[in-house]
């Protein structure tokens, strides 16, 4: 990369813009995605938990926050974010170990991620708002 | 370094300095290591997070914490978490971030950040273990 000919400005080839969205580079960029968001929520951790050292008081503060439409809504994205990471994860974790590695395991496994992440984010919302299940 | 014949590294290649790293691997594998680690641990706070945390209020979240189990494995699921955030954010950095002094600050803070989140958590943990 270093010589004069690969550092002129040359014509890219199309990628990205050109190709159909296909769930394999879906996911993957969403593995991302969520990782970051994640990464971006874990203040939020941070400030629960030194507001349970802060005493009672600040505690009840941190939780009227989260109880706003807004918090609610970062705190069920985060939720998903966490969900789909994981399942996401463990499926790239399974691909280094060999498994799942055809078109169809990709295709099958993805759309089982993507379904887990949304039935438990589904799941954890019909609890906290206290519907029976 | 002596000349070897049996080498796969081009002539050139070994002048100019090109080639591994030689810590690809490690990092690629502590990646592993930690979302490993992180599927026990996730599965365990996704659950009782719930029952303790959010059903529960300031004492039942006090009280979850105090028990030692609950503190060592939270602080092991805090370190790992940041251990594989620092090393998530830094291949996200690395892949969009081009220019070389703006790369290697963002890192650099990415992992100070971390540090210090660590060192906090770990001293909340145990403030909280030790009554606030």
């Amino acid at each position: 990369m270093t010589s004069h000919s690969t550092t002129k400005a040359r014509p890219l080839s199309p990628h990205l813009q050109i190709y159909k969205p296909q769930i394999s580079s879906a996911m993957s960029i969403f593995h991302r995605i969520t990782g970051v968001v994640l990464s971006l929520g874990l203040p939020i951790f941070f400030i629960w938990l030194t507001s349970l050292v802060d005493g009672a008081e600040s505690y009840s503060i941190f939780v009227s926050y989260c109880h706003t439409p807004l918090g609610q809504t970062v705190l069920f994205g985060l939720a998903w974010s966490f969900f789909y990471h994981f399942f996401c994860g463990l499926r790239h974790l399974l691909w280094d170990a060999g498994y799942f590695l055809s078109i169809k395991g990709l295709y099958t496994s993805g759309y089982i991620a993507l379904g887990l992440s949304i039935l438990l984010t589904a799941t954890l919302a019909l609890k906290i708002y206290g519907v029976a299940l | 370094m002596k000349y070897d014949d049996k080498s796969f590294r081009s002539a050139l290649g070994r002048v100019r300095g090109l080639g591994s790293a030689r810590n690809g691997t490690q990092h690629w594998w502590i990646q592993r290591l930690t979302s490993l680690v992180l599927i026990p641990l996730g599965i365990y706070f996704c659950t009782t997070f719930f029952q303790n945390v959010i059903e529960g209020g300031y004492k039942e979240a006090i009280v979850w914490i105090r028990s030692p189990y609950t503190s060592t494995l939270l602080i092991l699921f805090l370190l790992t978490t940041l251990h594989h955030t620092a090393s998530g954010i830094q291949v996200v950095v690395e892949d969009y971030v081009h220019c070389e002094k703006v790369k290697l600050l963002s890192i650099f803070f990415v992992k100070l950040i971390c540090a210090s989140f660590a060192i906090l958590g770990t001293l909340a943990i145990v403030k909280i273990l030790f009554g606030v």
